[in-house]
């Protein structure tokens, strides 16, 4: 089967005629519209996925990665790379308390001092082209290669930085992103494991801001059982990082992978939301007016687009996928729903499905079908 | 899941007022016997109002019993289905009920090795036994076909006096009339010949693939199964050819309006509307055997005898070909489907599973034309026939007297229909009047008050205690009796906002409701409306272009109409038990065929 055509075929509408210019790519600065698969590596993982879902033609919020080579840049700065090997070899792995407060010196000095003039400068100019332009807010999210951190279990804390407005603020965000691959859990786990300190890499994705309508994840299985049939969403008003972070109970639906059809739908009183402030620059958590609360946040249209969407980075990826998505205020119904990250489920997919038992075929395998008790069929 | 209750009996079902004494309209081996309760009652019963959603006249009880006593033998004596034998079937208030019989746990291990032999035998030579299957089902319709009902002449010819033939015209009559029903019985011995094996492979392709994926909706089995090109389709296609040429010639306003007759007058008159004619009469052989209702009624309109039903859809369809609308049915997009659906599946499995699924798939697939495709050669063109022939007949005793409307013999069960006309021979060789006239007329009239009366009350959906589990193969699949579907008739209308069914097609819409119980009711419906009948007929397919979905009281995922359906895009929900007697034509319904709930709204 030509897995091309199935792709397309299953991909969600690309998103329409891209309005700014996407800056070319440098050493510092690779956008993912024009990533080709030998600048992954400098991309890091988050920053490399999204660039493949792009050229798949699978929506995403535009944007592009600070690459490794920006850190290293950095880390250049003079005296900062012997100060935070200095650092790093004093540290008591066996002391909590020691290596919180080195991680913490760590952080502050790399985000104290001050990136090299043309990584400042392609940055500004790369946000600058992104969106609209000198206001656009923007996430801010560490990218790092798989090998140097804890794997995905523990992502989700303290590298993502929303609602980001400005190019001052940008760059710092950048600074602190690559401050966090000192955190305290990253060195514990690199001295544990062996890797040498300071030839860790990160890069840093900035990424157009979804105003979201609706926000959330899906799962292109059942985690509840690892049914591989179902694609199972959550769902909520707002932005999605208080569905991810688990920290409401959102609307569920459960979602036929191959007819595409919803089986279930389990719609939950939604009380607040997460929302951009415009003004404050940052999100709020607003209370959702009464007679939103019990209405769906997702109609039963783009129950669909969400599953489709999760289908098609499934088939594309290979492999079962936990699928971050929004639905993007800012787009046209039909073509509204975005991928905002995508990454392998970890727990069934490791598990092979299991055949139950044996089976005959031809009148003997008809025989037994009628042997055996036909109680109901549900 | 265990069974909460039980159903009433029979025995304490009275008739309803103004319908006592119906069993005289019936043979004694169809009731209910009173000598033999304790054993009837030992039995579960469901009513068949799938099949036979109205109470039978007596005539039209011939196609109950040679229908349900021919898938019997299939099971009983030909293939030997290990667990099952056939379907027991009885009269009750004008409708029947169904009993599956089971083998005796002891006899059932002998049956095997002869089931493998005969059934075996079939499953390996398919194609070729079918292909000669169509030779003979065609070879019976030929039969009966010439079939000539003639009234009785003044003399015997005189060509037989010279040609010394001793017989007179009342030999060939009645002998007619006996080969006329032994050609239907053998038309329903040639239905049932691959239905039961067709159906059982199904099945075991079903639970193999219910086994790997527990939660996959029915419906993604059946559509992995179904063909494409199927005859039963075939005659809403030749509609719709016909409705594109008449575009296609600038002809179609001439079709627009006026009978039959003044339509296809001024089609003679137009230029390049020869062509059209010939393409018209063309359809007709055999396309045109189709009815409107399901081929079991004596009164079933047929095409080819009320040319108006088939031109009437024409028309619409030539509308919508003139809106610019595409209206053939996509058998590219279906295949396409089709095999996209299975492949998905497919990559699902475990890779041990797929030689398995390979193998079941590929016997479903063999099997499932005949299943599909059977109906239009029985159900419509044979029945066709069959009921025209009867039509001539009850014509010449209604014109000898014996009843007042020319389709009154039908209120005559078959064996009175050979008393008639044995009377009708008898008063023609002895020189007197028959005695029918004298007799017939009130007997008819007093069973037309009889069964109007029946009709008013809707049938119980099942008398007595169910079983634990149930093995016949229709039972499930055809009639979509399941635990569960028993459960929720027994629940009866505790939540009567909501009703519950087999998800038999996908979809979701809100719309009126027009509750009908016969095609006859079908002119009612209004465009954009909910059909909530006792069944659906495919013969109803262009009429599923003016609705949002179908509600059904009975019926499986392989029932006609549910196949239909998932063709023709509408969502359905099939098998509520009491969908007829719970909505009203004119509440707002919200119908779910992918979870199979209709919730009442209004």
């Amino acid at each position: 089967m030509n897995v091309a055509n199935t792709i397309l075929s299953f991909a969600a509408p690309a998103e329409p005629a891209r309005i700014m210019n996407t800056t070319p790519n440098s050493r510092f600065i690779v956008s993912f519209e024009a990533a080709t698969p030998e600048d992954h590596a400098r991309m890091g993982g988050k920053c490399a996925g999204l660039a493949r879902m792009t050229a798949h033609g699978v929506s995403v919020p535009s944007g592009f990665a600070v690459t490794t080579d920006a850190f290293t840049a950095h880390m250049k700065s003079p005296g900062l790379a012997a100060r935070v090997d200095a650092l790093l070899a004093s540290i008591n792995v066996d002391d909590v308390v020691d290596q919180e407060a080195k991680s913490a010196q760590i952080r502050a000095l790399i985000v104290a001092a001050e990136m090299p003039h043309e990584v400042d400068v392609s940055i500004r100019s790369a946000y600058g082209r992104l969106g609209t332009g000198a206001d656009q807010p923007v996430a801010v999210r560490s990218s790092a290669t798989a090998e140097d951190m804890p794997d995905a279990s523990f992502a989700g804390q303290q590298d993502t930085y929303l609602w980001v407005v400005g190019a001052d603020d940008v760059v710092t965000r950048v600074k602190a992103c690559w401050a966090s691959l000192f955190n305290a859990r990253a060195i514990s786990y690199r001295a544990r494991n062996h890797i040498e300190g300071i030839a860790v890499e990160m890069a840093v994705g900035v990424q157009k801001m979804v105003d979201a309508v609706a926000a959330g994840v899906a799962m292109t299985l059942n985690p509840i059982n690892g049914d591989r049939t179902k694609i199972v969403i959550d769902s909520a008003f707002g932005l999605g990082e208080p569905v991810v972070s688990g920290e409401i109970t959102p609307d569920h639906f459960v979602v036929e992978k191959v007819l595409l059809e919803i089986l279930s739908r389990r719609i939950v009183e939604k009380d607040h939301e997460l929302v951009p402030d415009r003004a404050a620059r940052r999100t709020i958590d607003r209370v959702i007016e009464s007679a939103r609360r019990t209405l769906p946040s997702l109609s039963d249209a783009e129950v669909i687009a969400v599953a489709r969407l999760a289908k098609s980075l499934e088939s594309f990826m290979g492999c079962p996928q936990d699928v971050e998505w929004a639905v993007d205020r800012d787009l046209p119904p039909g073509a509204n729903v975005v991928a905002l990250q995508s990454r392998p489920e970890t727990v069934w997919s490791r598990k092979a499905p299991v055949a139950r038992r044996s089976y005959a075929l031809g009148v003997d395998g008809v025989l037994s079908t009628l042997m055996a008790p036909l109680q109901h069929k549900k | 899941m265990t069974i909460l209750a039980k159903f009433p009996s029979p025995y304490d079902l009275e008739a309803p007022a103004g319908a006592e004494g119906w069993q005289e309209m019936y043979p004694y081996y169809l009731l209910f016997q009173d000598r033999l309760r304790e054993q009837e009652d030992g039995r579960f019963w469901f009513c068949d109002s799938q099949h036979w959603p109205s109470p039978f006249k007596p005539f039209d009880t011939v196609t109950v019993e040679f229908a349900v006593k021919c898938l019997g033998q299939y099971n009983t004596r030909h293939y030997l289905i290990p667990p099952a034998n056939g379907v027991d079937y009885r009269i009750h208030n004008g409708y029947c009920y169904m009993s599956p019989v089971a083998v005796a746990p002891e006899d059932i291990a002998a049956r095997v090795p002869q089931f493998l032999e005969r059934a075996g035998h079939y499953f390996q030579n398919w194609d070729k036994l079918l292909d000669n299957w169509h030779k003979k089902v065609r070879a019976n319709i030929a039969d009966m076909e010439a079939l000539r009902f003639e009234k009785l002449p003044e003399v015997v010819p005189l060509d037989w006096i010279k040609d010394g033939v001793g017989l007179d015209n009342t030999y060939a009559l009645m002998e007619t009339y006996d080969r006329a029903i032994q050609l239907l019985y053998k038309t329903w011995q040639y239905h049932f010949e691959f239905l039961n094996l067709g159906y059982a492979a199904y099945l075991d392709f079903f639970g193999f693939v219910k086994e790997q994926f527990p939660t996959i909706p029915d419906q993604a089995i059946a559509k992995m199964v179904q063909g494409v090109d199927v005859d039963l389709f075939r005659p809403d296609d030749e509609l719709k050819k016909l409705a594109k040429l008449a575009v296609s010639l600038n002809l179609d306003k001439l079709l627009a309006t006026g009978s039959v007759d003044e339509a296809l007058a001024a089609m003679g008159k137009a230029p390049g509307g020869a062509q059209w004619l010939a393409a018209w009469k063309e359809a007709q052989d055999p396309w045109f055997n189709f009815t409107s209702g399901n081929g079991f009624y004596s009164d079933d309109k047929y095409w080819v005898e009320h040319l108006d039903i088939p031109l009437g859809y024409i028309r619409s369809y030539a509308a919508r070909v003139r809106n610019g609308e595409d209206i053939d049915r996509p058998t590219a997009r279906i295949a396409a489907e089709r095999d996209r659906i299975t492949s998905e599946y497919r990559a699902l499995l475990a890779p041990e599973a797929v030689d398995v699924f390979d193998g079941k798939l590929g016997l479903a697939r063999v099997v499932f034309p005949y299943v599909e495709n059977h109906n239009f050669y029985i159900e419509h063109w044979s029945m066709s026939v069959f009921w025209r022939k009867m039509r001539d007949l009850s014509a010449i005793l209604h014109a000898a007297g014996f009843w007042n409307d020319p389709n009154d013999m039908f209120y005559l069960d078959r064996q009175e229909v050979r008393d008639a006309l044995f009377d009708y021979a008898n008063a023609w060789a002895v020189g007197v009047n028959p005695i029918g006239p004298h007799y017939w007329p009130a007997k008819i009239a007093a069973r037309k008050t009889m069964l109007a009366a029946l009709s008013k009350q809707p049938p119980q959906p099942a008398l007595n205690t169910p079983p634990e589990v149930i093995t016949e193969p229709f039972t499930i699949m055809l009639w979509g009796i399941t635990t569960e579907s028993i459960n929720r008739w027994l629940s009866g209308t505790a939540n009567s906002k909501m009703l519950v069914g087999m998800a038999a097609s996908p979809g979701k819409v809100e719309g009126r409701a027009r509750v009908i119980r016969s095609a006859s009711e079908l002119g009612l419906i209004e465009e954009g409306e909910i059909l909530v009948t006792p069944v659906t007929a495919p013969s109803w397919a262009p009429v599923f272009g003016k609705i949002k979905a179908t509600v059904t009281d009975i019926g499986g995922m392989m029932s006609h109409a549910a196949i239909v359906c998932r063709e023709y895009g509408l969502p359905a929900v099939t098998g509520t038990g009491s969908a007829t007697s719970t909505i009203r034509t004119g509440q707002m319904l919200r119908v779910d065929g992918s979870t199979g709930e209709v919730e009442i709204l209004l």
